[in-house]
């Protein structure tokens, strides 16, 4: 049996590529280590946040699941940041982590080109450094053009509480044991990672009249363009705020030494996330905090299910202490002094390739047709793993179909953002989106994922014509209020003159177009209709995005010229057959980073820690060279 | 090869006219922007125009202009040279100008390298070019470095430190809205610090001592009773540079009556007034008018008798000068007479004997004035020079961008849009000091704030 696509792994990464191939019409065959855990959420119950929300609305601008799977399978949702700019609002939900590898299940097994396998794959098939399949465990082989690596955490997974380790997944699984060795085997750098996860509580041994309520918000969102909300505003489930106490410190401090991560364990090499510390981290790194914020997330509403229906994730509270100092770190907590934990918090070590080892559309430079995909490349979070898996599975297919690859720009997408951080900075410890790593994020809002990305999707063949319609409509529709806008003015009449100042805006001495007048801060385009001075019936979508060009216009073109400035640089090629050893004058270090990451492009080589501009200089001077030889 | 560049074409502070070289495709517009009396977007290719630099509405300097258009010229870009007045001060206040206006400053041999990628020269003198590239670069960017004093770059350092705290703590506001506990960083916060870093920017740029020596030159008092030997002195010291004497009274703020050029930078004699006219003159020089130059000046040459003992004038200017912790040199002049000074309450690494009738220890005197104002190091011919104006540029570019800042606020922008110019002027700054690193704000939102999961 032969496949076009085999994409191994069913988490987030696995989901994403899988549907892509298939959608795109490659007979695909998804190879996951347990059926029941396909679209398993093991951490936290949300889905987006700050960045990553983006990143779901970019996913479904593409034509990826996430977004549509989020929004049908929700507790409650969101928007952050609702008082700040538009640039940075974004929706998080909680999501039912029951319904949501439900509704992703029945998606992929209704999807036509797709199959699913349950078993583990220990090692590749490769020739000439090309791909050719995969070797499960019990020796079977499966042939494929291409094959997409998204293993999450399962390569040599090890779990750590306290002084114990043991050799095994999330929930217990079974690991991937000589994967990650067979891989170094093919030439592989690879790296060891640590995440941690903190505990389940039994919600119904919880005294929430101890804690503080956070609802969801009041009014309708979604994380998709096309689909309408799939959930009832009054019934989303709210989450609980406590915090720790000087009880809790104490307790923490007195048993530091038993924790895994100072000393309990002393062989751990996995680097954890800078982002994610453990609660004895926090105390330890910021002593004089009196108190931490804790979160409790319900996990599934569906009270039958046995694995999430009664538990609580306590958010904030990550350890690898041992099970008794755990027990009593909990019960220091107001509200849950009798809580009983259905589950410890724990730590996980897994193997992870170096992610400069890939091309940016996150194929492997060392052996043609594999890509990875996910916490393989070294990220973390469901989303940062989504989007990986689409793009991975987005260029596989394009790539057997003689077609160019996908590869989104810094200023295009934060998708983008992550993976050329990814192949051009490598990573030390598992990488998160943040706002603050997009230079453009004024240009990667969550309002205008859709403008920025839908045609792409579109072109690929994720989007099919219905949706592609309906989003030109959509496009048309802000050009001709943009430009209604442009055309209709007020003059200073008396009635124009009342209607300013009851708004209380500084009136007028000649006629001003409504474009220009919404320029000031206090009017809005509902304003102006709700005085007649301006008539019209789009929806607010198409309002807010006309508004939001008018307000920002300024930042926003300020924002694109800075852009415009690293598109040149991006278009200074470096070609793939480049001998840095024969570059006189650069610095050895830069000479080695150089070597390492392989850049495109001149733009790329310039972001590459430890190469200076000095070394761009000389770089760019031996590239003219060549094609100055070349030329003669 | 997207900038225009600028570099100064001739040896700084010598020589009656300087060049500066503009290069690249903006090259015309933005010297047409400080330039009055034609309207150069029309002019033809190698031509020569008549005008005066302005800055705003003042004038800068009376100029000639020449055009050369691309591909007849050096770089085989559209190229301008402005020929000015070959004053340190004329010259850096053009370059400056054209800085602010959009030119960057050329890099060592960068002339070279774009003459070479746009084909007007060859391989192998390109290849040498390069080894030079190679080799300057280092060594001009530690220059660059020294030649901030070790205060400014400190300041500058720390108006850096405290824009990283508020952009991290933006950032974080931004990316854990959800942490309660974490101070919101607000306008008025924004206002108020960026207020106080704007105060400082400026008044570095007022201050940086270094900048203004080289802009400015040496301000100069000599200082001494009558008949000490004041303005022999003066005449040993202008001796061999009597050319470049020049009577510029009115022109500045002080009355500099004689440029001493010392290895380029000018040391400007404060007040000859009061030196060189008559003795009844100098025998009104008080004590009073003593106190108001040393003031003024950044060197003070106390000017005594080796054949006489300090009077207690002497002694009360001496405390004044060591009170007003000015650069300072004990002159003991009259070397050739008897010796009746005790010296001993010299600092002895500040003392020199001359015998200015003599001519004898000019020489040392002058290596003194090197040694203190560590002009050594400070070559103006190369980079060293032209990156203070680079960073006096790059500072003034920040203070504009803190009024960018001003005006988001009073237009209610929303705090991310703020943010956007505020890393702008961070990046800036980052330039001046060349400390920045990839990745260098989330390595601070990490170690100033506690969060995770």
């Amino acid at each position: 049996m032969k496949y076009q696509v085999i994409v191994v792994g069913g988490g987030h990464a696995g989901c994403e590529a899988s549907l892509a191939s298939a959608r795109m019409g490659q007979h695909t065959l998804l190879i996951t280590g347990n059926i029941k855990n396909i679209a398993d959420m093991p951490c936290n119950p949300s889905i987006g946040g700050s960045a990553k929300g983006i990143v779901v609305r970019e996913i479904d601008a593409l034509g990826g699941e996430m977004g549509v799977n989020a929004d049908k399978s929700l507790l409650q949702i969101k928007m952050l940041n609702n008082k700040k700019g538009p640039a940075v609002q974004a929706l998080r939900a909680q999501g039912d982590k029951v319904i949501y590898p439900q509704n992703m299940w029945k998606t992929i097994s209704t999807t036509a080109n797709l199959e699913v396998k349950q078993s583990i794959v220990e090692d590749l098939i490769v020739e000439n450094c090309k791909i050719m399949g995969i070797i499960l465990e019990n020796g079977e082989k499966i042939y494929a053009e291409s094959v997409i690596l998204t293993t999450g955490t399962y390569m040599k997974a090890d779990i750590l509480v306290g002084d114990t380790r043991r050799r095994e997944g999330p929930h217990g699984e079974k690991p991937c044991n000589y994967l990650s060795d067979n891989l170094a085997k093919l030439g592989f750098k690879i790296i060891r990672l640590k995440t941690g996860t903190p505990q389940r509580i039994d919600k119904n041994t919880i005294d929430y009249e101890k804690t503080k309520i956070e609802e969801g918000d009041k009014e309708y969102h979604t994380f998709s363009f096309d689909i309408p909300p799939q959930y009832n505003i009054d019934e989303q489930i709210p989450c609980h705020l406590v915090y720790t106490n000087e009880e809790t410190h104490k307790i923490i401090r007195e048993n530091l030494n038993k924790a895994s991560m100072y000393g309990g364990l002393d062989d751990i090499t996995g680097i954890g996330p800078r982002y994610c510390p453990s609660i004895e981290d926090k105390i330890v790194r910021f002593a004089d905090k009196e108190r931490h914020q804790l979160f409790l997330e319900p996990e599934s509403a569906v009270e039958s299910d046995e694995k999430y229906g009664n538990t609580i994730y306590l958010q904030g509270f990550s350890t690898s202490m041992p099970h008794d100092i755990q027990e009593k770190m909990v019960h220091s907590l107001a509200g849950l002094e009798h809580a009983k934990i259905l589950k410890y918090a724990y730590a996980i070590e897994y193997d992870a390739i170096y992610p400069t080892q890939l091309k940016r559309t996150l194929e492997t430079k060392l052996i043609e047709n594999l890509y990875t995909a996910g916490q393989i490349n070294g990220t973390s979070g469901y989303e940062e793993a989504a989007c990986q898996g689409l793009i991975a599975g987005i260029n596989a297919s394009l790539k057997l179909q003689g077609k160019e690859p996908l590869i989104l720009k810094r200023n295009e997408a934060y998708i983008g953002v992550l993976i050329d951080d990814l192949v051009t900075k490598g990573v030390r410890d598992p990488y998160r989106l943040l706002t603050s790593r997009a230079e453009y994020r004024l240009l990667l809002r969550h309002d205008n994922a859709d403008l920025r990305l839908r045609e792409y999707g579109h072109i690929v063949g994720l989007i099919d014509e219905k949706r592609y319609n309906k989003f030109l409509r959509k496009k048309k529709q802000i050009v001709e209020l943009t430009n209604d806008l442009k055309n209709q003015k007020i003059t200073p009449t008396k009635k124009t003159i009342d209607i300013l100042s009851k708004i209380d805006t500084p009136l007028i001495k000649d006629g001003i177009t409504l474009y220009d007048l919404l320029k000031r801060p206090e009017i809005t385009i509902n304003i102006l209709k709700q005085y007649n001075l301006y008539n019209c019936n789009y929806n607010q979508e198409i309002i807010n995005q006309v508004e939001i060009n008018i307000k920002y216009d300024g930042y926003i073109k300020k924002a694109i010229k800075e852009a415009e400035k690293m598109l040149k640089l991006e278009d200074k090629k470096i070609p793939d057959d480049i001998d840095y050893s024969k570059i006189k004058n650069i610095a050895s270090e830069a000479k080695q980073k150089l070597q390492e990451v392989r850049p495109t492009s001149i733009g790329q080589a310039l972001r590459i820690s430890g190469v200076n501009p000095a070394d761009i200089s000389i770089l760019s001077v031996y590239l003219k060279k060549e094609y100055y030889n070349e030329s003669k | 090869m997207e900038d225009t560049i600028v570099a100064v074409g001739t040896a700084l502070g010598v020589g009656a006219i300087s060049i500066i070289r503009v290069s690249g495709k903006d090259s015309i517009p933005i010297v047409n922007r400080i330039f009055k009396g034609y309207d150069l977007e029309k002019a033809s290719s190698h031509t020569i125009h008549y005008g005066h630099i302005i800055d705003e509405d003042n004038v800068v300097d009376e100029v000639m202009v020449s055009i050369m258009k691309s591909p007849k010229s050096f770089t085989t870009e559209d190229t301008v040279e402005i020929n000015c007045h070959g004053g340190i001060q004329t010259t850096n206040m053009i370059l400056t100008l054209l800085i602010k206006k959009g030119c960057r400053l050329a890099q060592p041999g960068e002339y070279t390298k774009r003459a070479f990628l746009n084909g007007r020269i060859d391989l192998l003198e390109a290849e040498s070019v390069m080894d030079i590239i190679n080799a300057k670069t280092q060594k001009s960017l530690s220059l660059a470095m020294n030649q901030l004093s070790g205060k400014v770059s400190k300041k500058i350092t720390n108006l850096r430190q405290s824009l990283i705290e508020i952009l991290a703590n933006i950032e974080v506001n931004i990316d854990y809205p959800e942490y309660e506990d974490i101070e919101e960083m607000t306008v008025t916060m924004i206002q108020n610090k960026i207020g106080n870093i704007k105060e400082k920017a400026i008044s570095i740029l007022k201050e940086s001592t270094n900048g203004k020596i080289v802009r400015n030159g040496i301000k100069t008092a000599l200082i001494g009773k009558p008949n000490v030997g004041k303005s022999s002195l003066l005449n040993s010291l202008l001796e061999e540079n009597k050319a470049i004497v020049t009577d510029i009274e009115g022109t500045t703020r002080d009355i500099v009556e004689g440029t001493i050029n010392l290895d380029g930078i000018p040391l400007n004699i404060i007040d000859t007034a009061g030196i060189r006219k008559t003795n009844n003159i100098v025998e009104n020089l008080g004590v009073q008018k003593s106190l108001e130059m040393i003031e003024s000046a950044d060197l003070i040459l106390f000017i005594v008798n080796n054949n006489e003992q300090l009077s207690l004038e002497e002694i009360e200017i001496l405390n004044q000068i060591l009170y007003n912790k000015k650069e300072y040199i004990i002159v003991i002049n009259k070397t050739d007479l008897n010796a009746k000074l005790d010296t001993s309450i010299f600092e002895k690494s500040r003392v020199i004997h001359i015998s200015a009738l003599k001519d004898i220890g000019i020489k040392e005197l002058k290596d003194k004035i090197k040694e203190i104002f560590n002009l050594e190091n400070i070559e103006t011919q190369d980079m060293t020079y032209l990156s203070n104006a680079r960073s006096i540029g790059i500072l003034e570019n920040v203070v504009d961008g803190i009024k960018e800042i001003e005006r988001g606020i009073q237009l209610n922008m929303p705090i991310d849009m703020i943010e956007i110019d505020i890393k702008n002027i961070w990046n800036l700054l980052g330039q001046i000091t060349g400390e920045t690193y990839e990745d260098e704000l989330i390595d601070q939102l990490f170690s100033q704030f506690c969060l995770g999961k």
